[in-house]
């Protein structure tokens, strides 16, 4: 990676300024300010977490899947990944990751995707962009602002020849990753409700969020 | 699905369903595409020319598409990438989909008999014809950084490109989703750090692209980012939009595989 520092001892949770518990299947958003670290824990293992990440000032910017890996020159977020914007502007980087791998390619399910990979049945599914729609709503973005998004948890190999596999996500209870923010960030999170492939083990679960101010030096 | 099962028996047929659809998908699915086009092959019939251009090094083309038209994209020089999004135009905010795309069909390659799909779950373009079969989905295009890293200042760029197009059909910054290249031979190692593979580019290529919903496209010729060419390649491409045949029931765009005989469904009802 690009000689980021090694994350930082482990911040007590007595001084986080804000924590929330995610119910599974639902979705979440908060302003993050610059400096704010924000902890994603998979409580109970094994669920992916769809995020999307806009620039609080101008929306127009917001998170870019392919400027982020084309910067990092590899395919997968990990530890030391800066979140690119498609302003070519690092919109906040991963300081602590303690499960290892996470996607930015496989997208976020959809009822009308659903509906073509798992047949018609599975359209009247709750899907992650129905959560997307609903929580940009409340910020005045629509559909047109959902981009390609991260997901963290989630363990989506790419072979050499291609072939793309969402496989068994490899986060154990209480797994975290944390994402600090390089400028005030609209940070939104669904949290995956897919049942029909091994993101979430099969069962959607909750997750926690905390989120810590820069430490005073 | 029956009131008398348990979450853990639909959880197990559930994933009993992902390993059939998995192993198909990357199994059986690969062995029936068809051989890639030869590079002389599938010469366009005058008749059915709708138009033809070049567009410069560094520049780009806005292209309409009826449903069942096709546009050949032609790699002259063997040293050209061509970026691509597009939006369906009765509905922008429906687009092309680069995620959904290789997650349905199982594969970040995409070669003949293979699509591109929206976000809706359609049908955007299909593969028709292609003699490369070494096309990008994952790295996009180039961006100001992007070629002031590679070349020392900031050259033209498909970003910028793309930003010019869209705001020439009332569209802006949102509305630029993740591009494909074509002619981008991206390849990655398996620590998943990206490669070029320079051997797979050749002059002449080409790719036919069946408009499977009535499309707005933009074309950006611009060098990849991971293109290690210096200086950038300063060739033209050529753009012929032409009436494709109409689609058979054996169409093998259409019929790859259970995904996509659904997605075609779902396209096909818009013209119902």
């Amino acid at each position: 990676m690009t000689g980021l520092a090694a994350p930082s001892s482990t911040p007590d949770a007595s001084d986080a300024v804000y924590a929330h518990d995610i119910p599974a299947e639902r979705p979440w958003s908060r302003v993050l300010k610059q400096g704010q670290t924000l902890r994603i824990i998979d409580s109970e293992g094994q669920q992916a977490v769809d995020a999307l990440l806009y620039c609080a000032e101008d929306p127009a910017e917001r998170y870019s899947s392919q400027d982020t890996l084309r910067v990092q020159g590899s395919a997968y977020v990990e530890l030391g990944t800066r979140l690119i914007s498609n302003k070519g502007r690092v919109m906040a980087h991963l300081t602590a990751d303690s499960c290892g791998r996470h996607d930015t390619s496989a997208g976020c399910c959809s009822c009308e995707s659903n509906a073509v990979r798992f047949g018609e049945a599975t359209k009247y599914q709750h899907a992650c962009r129905e959560n997307f729609i609903l929580e940009l709503s409340k910020h005045g973005l629509t559909k047109r602002d959902i981009v390609a998004n991260l997901n963290f948890f989630m363990n989506v190999p790419i072979d050499p020849s291609g072939a793309f596999t969402v496989v068994d996500g490899i986060s154990a209870p209480g797994n975290y990753v944390d994402v600090t923010a390089d400028m005030d960030v609209l940070f939104v999170i669904s949290n995956c409700p897919q049942v029909n492939n091994p993101c979430n083990g099969f069962n959607p679960t909750p997750i926690r969020v905390m989120i810590w101010d820069p430490k005073k030096t | 699905m029956t009131m008398a099962q348990t979450k853990q028996e639909i959880s197990e047929a559930n994933r009993r369903r992902y390993e059939e659809l998995r192993a198909a998908g990357q199994e059986l699915t690969p062995k029936g595409l068809p051989d890639a086009t030869p590079l002389d092959g599938v010469p366009i019939s005058p008749d059915a020319v709708v138009g033809r251009e070049q567009v410069p090094a560094g520049w780009y083309a806005t292209v309409r598409l009826r449903r069942g038209e096709a546009l050949r994209i032609v790699d002259d020089s063997g040293r050209s990438s061509v970026a691509l999004i597009g939006w369906r135009e009765e509905d922008t905010s429906e687009r092309v989909n680069c995620a959904d795309t290789v997650k349905v069909q199982w594969s970040a390659a995409v070669s003949k008999g293979r699509v591109l799909l929206s976000d809706m779950g359609r049908v955007f373009l299909s593969l028709i014809e292609d003699t490369s079969g070494a096309h990008d989905l994952l790295v996009g295009g180039s961006t100001p950084a992007s070629t002031r890293a590679a070349f020392g200042a900031t050259t033209r760029n498909t970003q910028e490109n793309f930003l010019a197009a869209a705001a020439k059909i009332g569209l802006g910054l949102r509305d630029i989703p993740p591009c494909v290249t074509f002619f981008a031979p991206v390849s990655l190692d398996a620590s998943g750090r990206f490669l070029w593979m320079s051997g797979r580019k050749r002059p002449g290529d080409f790719v036919d692209l069946r408009a499977e919903m009535n499309l707005v496209l933009v074309l950006s010729n611009c060098a990849h980012p991971l293109d290690p060419a210096r200086p950038a390649a300063t060739d033209p491409i050529t753009l012929i939009r032409y009436r494709a045949s109409p689609p058979g029931s054996d169409d093998p765009c259409r019929t790859t595989s259970p995904e996509i005989v659904r997605a075609f469904e779902f396209t096909d009802r818009l013209f119902a």
